[in-house]
């Protein structure tokens, strides 16, 4: 069973005369369960990728089918359901809302819920396990400007769980973290991924693509190379 | 969307606009003294036009007021016909007994009729003075003029056929003379005659000015005479030495009050009054009649362009308030670009953006709407201070006070409550209409570019 097959995805961006293939006919199969590192230097069409995957553009051909939806096919609205249903985002830059405590911030996708539902007791407890999950239980009420960059990032991952998505799309999640946090956050990520979550993540350093089950290098808007890096002992 | 997320929405609106505490602030304040001064322009218009409408209700409503006009010079020489003696000649002028006669005979649409005639004299009791409207009127004088018995009784039919020497006194004459004992039984002295006290008025509040006379009716320095007394004590011909000069005047009657039946004869019955009066007097413009109905609609006139003058500059300063807010909801767009993305990227949709900073925008107005209302409700009180000042510095502690003056510091405005939820419904309308435009801007940018803003 698949959590998300790509079907010759082509990506074309038109800047007056020019046209920039971005992607050029990408297929790949991500079963449930994965666990998947995009690498690639820049301009070889790893991000164009992530924004297809992350449903926030469509493709210029091809499909992109996630839990059984065309997402291709989509329109705005839908896409955004899609979003806030089946994907689960994780920034390199945290993207945590300023304003907003800890709690409040795990708490944004329950609000664009399709039925927009209000939040019940329930819901309100699954925030406080995610956040005790990520070990944030002491710091509900702070702010994201009163948290280093790893708890910042903690609580992206569990603003990411909250709607329990079909996949995780992580955009250089440890980019901006020193060795140590990387370390917390790459546990974080691979322990979730042991508890059955599908996660693709773009990186472009090999010691956290190590950290995933396999790994696929992006060139000139093309699947260059497929496979798995060898961790450092096993060389 | 249930209640609930709105109040939620609602919430973090107002949470949002805290994170910049003076900005908002600083926002509002156009709406703030917009709301204000359409409050408080409108409750002075209303204050102003109760005042007027006020004065010229205390007229009557449904009579019509025939007073005697002083003509002026030339035509004065030209129709003097009374008595002059000496070679010194007396000028008539003015309302005649027979015009009384032949307009209660002659309209049949006035349910009542009194005639008047009022010179201005120094009244004495004991060594206290007053300088007194002296009146000499029939007994339905106090219904006409809607003025109130105090204590006693006012002059009757058998004053007026016995050519009694018994006077009414008003209010303030009344206090004047008799700071300390009961007026009542006893003899005041005007002029060179005694009348004896038979009545006191309660206190009134001065009715419109009528005729070119700047100065309202004050009824409290009245003293009342029949009729018929006045005639043979004072007679018809006044004299008036000023510095060496010696003029007289014939006046038969100042005033003649009609009081019609039915309101809607009132304007047709003024008509007729001047076209008749004109036949017998001639070319002599030596009267006036003033329809206090006809007062009232040009009060209400002015009420109306008052408001709407008044009212046009007050929603012009709305109208800045709300370009304000709408330059600064911009900014707010722009500077939360990223904000926007995330919350697209987690599953908001365009409307969801709109409904967000469609919300600020109307807390926003909405909050200086309000305090604007507050403020508003102050105008009383802050025009209240605005008096003092006035009085003190710029009509001189009330001396030689001016009518404008006069009008001015005897006004209350009056808060039209039908102002303060339109007021608020228009600060929430200005949310609205000027939140959109930055509100789009902010559904329609490119979640990816949005995420990339830095």
């Amino acid at each position: 069973m698949y959590a998300a097959r790509l079907i010759d995805l082509t990506k074309f961006y038109y800047l007056g005369d020019n046209v920039v293939r971005a992607l050029r006919g990408v297929s790949a199969d991500f079963p449930e369960g994965d666990f998947v590192a995009i690498m690639g230097s820049s301009g070889s069409g790893k991000s164009t990728l992530l924004n297809l995957l992350g449903a926030l553009d469509r493709p210029t051909t091809g499909q992109y089918i996630l839990s059984g939806y065309d997402v291709g096919k989509l329109d705005d609205d839908d896409l955004s359901e899609i979003r806030n249903r089946l994907i689960g985002f994780i920034f390199q830059s945290y993207n945590l809302i300023p304003q907003y405590t800890v709690l409040e911030n795990i708490q944004v996708p329950l609000h664009y819920r399709s039925d927009r539902r209000t939040i019940g007791s329930e819901e309100m407890n699954r925030c406080l396990d995610l956040a005790s999950r990520v070990g944030l239980s002491d710091r509900l009420d702070h702010r994201p400007f009163q948290l280093s960059g790893g708890q910042q990032q903690r609580v992206a991952i569990a603003r990411a769980l909250v709607n329990d998505p079909e996949i995780i799309l992580a955009d250089e999640p440890t980019g901006n973290l020193d060795s140590a946090t990387e370390k917390e956050i790459m546990d974080l990520l691979t322990a979730l991924n042991r508890e059955g979550r599908t996660i693709i993540m773009v990186t472009h350093e090999t010691s956290v693509a190590r950290r995933a089950r396999h790994q696929i290098v992006m060139k000139d808007g093309l699947i260059h190379s497929e496979g798995m890096l060898l961790t450092e002992g096993e060389k | 969307m249930p209640l609930a997320n709105t109040i939620r929405t609602i919430r973090l609106a107002f949470k949002s606009l805290l994170l910049h505490k003076l900005r908002s602030g600083l926002t509002m304040l156009g709406i703030v003294f917009g709301v204000f001064s359409v409050i408080a322009m409108l409750a002075i218009g209303e204050g102003a036009s109760a005042q007027a409408q006020q004065q010229v209700l205390a007229l009557g409503a449904t009579n019509i007021i025939v007073v005697t006009v002083k003509p002026p010079p030339d035509t004065q020489q030209n129709s003097s016909s009374g008595g002059g003696r000496r070679g010194f000649s007396v000028p008539q002028y003015g309302l005649l007994r027979s015009d009384y006669d032949l307009l209660t005979s002659t309209l049949p649409s006035i349910s009542g009729a009194v005639r008047m005639r009022e010179i201005l004299s120094e009244a004495r009791y004991l060594q206290r003075t007053i300088n007194a409207r002296l009146v000499g009127s029939t007994t339905e004088y106090s219904d006409m003029n809607h003025l109130q018995l105090l204590r006693g009784r006012f002059l009757s039919d058998q004053d007026e056929r016995d050519m009694a020497n018994v006077c009414v006194l008003g209010a303030e004459t009344a206090s004047t003379l008799f700071p300390l004992e009961d007026p009542l039984g006893q003899i005041i002295q005007v002029r060179t005659h005694r009348y004896t006290v038979i009545g006191i008025m309660r206190s009134r509040t001065a009715s419109a000015a009528i005729g070119g006379s700047m100065s309202g009716q004050d009824f409290n320095k009245d003293i009342y005479i029949p009729l018929s007394t006045f005639r043979v004590r004072v007679g018809d011909i006044t004299f008036t030495r000023l510095s060496g000069t010696f003029s007289a005047e014939q006046v038969e009657l100042s005033q003649i009050t009609l009081k019609v039946r039915d309101m809607k004869d009132v304007v047709a019955t003024s008509e007729v009054v001047k076209e008749s009066l004109k036949r017998t007097h001639g070319s002599k413009s030596d009267f006036d009649v003033i329809v206090p109905l006809e007062l009232l609609r040009q009060a209400d006139q002015i009420r109306q362009i008052f408001n709407i003058v008044l009212g046009s500059i007050a929603a012009i300063s709305l109208v800045v308030g709300g370009i304000g807010i709408m330059n600064i909801m911009l900014a707010t767009v722009t500077e939360r670009t990223r904000e926007i993305g995330i919350r697209r990227a987690l599953g908001a949709r365009q409307r969801d953006i709109i409904h967000q900073f469609l919300t600020e925008t109307i807390v926003l107005a909405g909050s200086g709407g309000l305090i604007g209302i507050l403020l508003g409700l102050s105008t009383p009180l802050a025009f209240g201070g605005l008096k003092g000042i006035v009085n003190n510095f710029v009509l001189n502690q009330g001396n030689g006070t001016s009518q404008m003056g006069k009008m001015f510091t005897e006004m209350e405005p009056k808060i039209a409550w039908w102002s303060l939820p339109i007021a608020f419904g228009i600060s929430v309308g200005i949310g609205i209409i000027f939140g959109i435009y930055p509100a789009r801007s902010a559904a329609r940018m490119d979640p990816i570019e949005a995420l990339r803003h830095e």
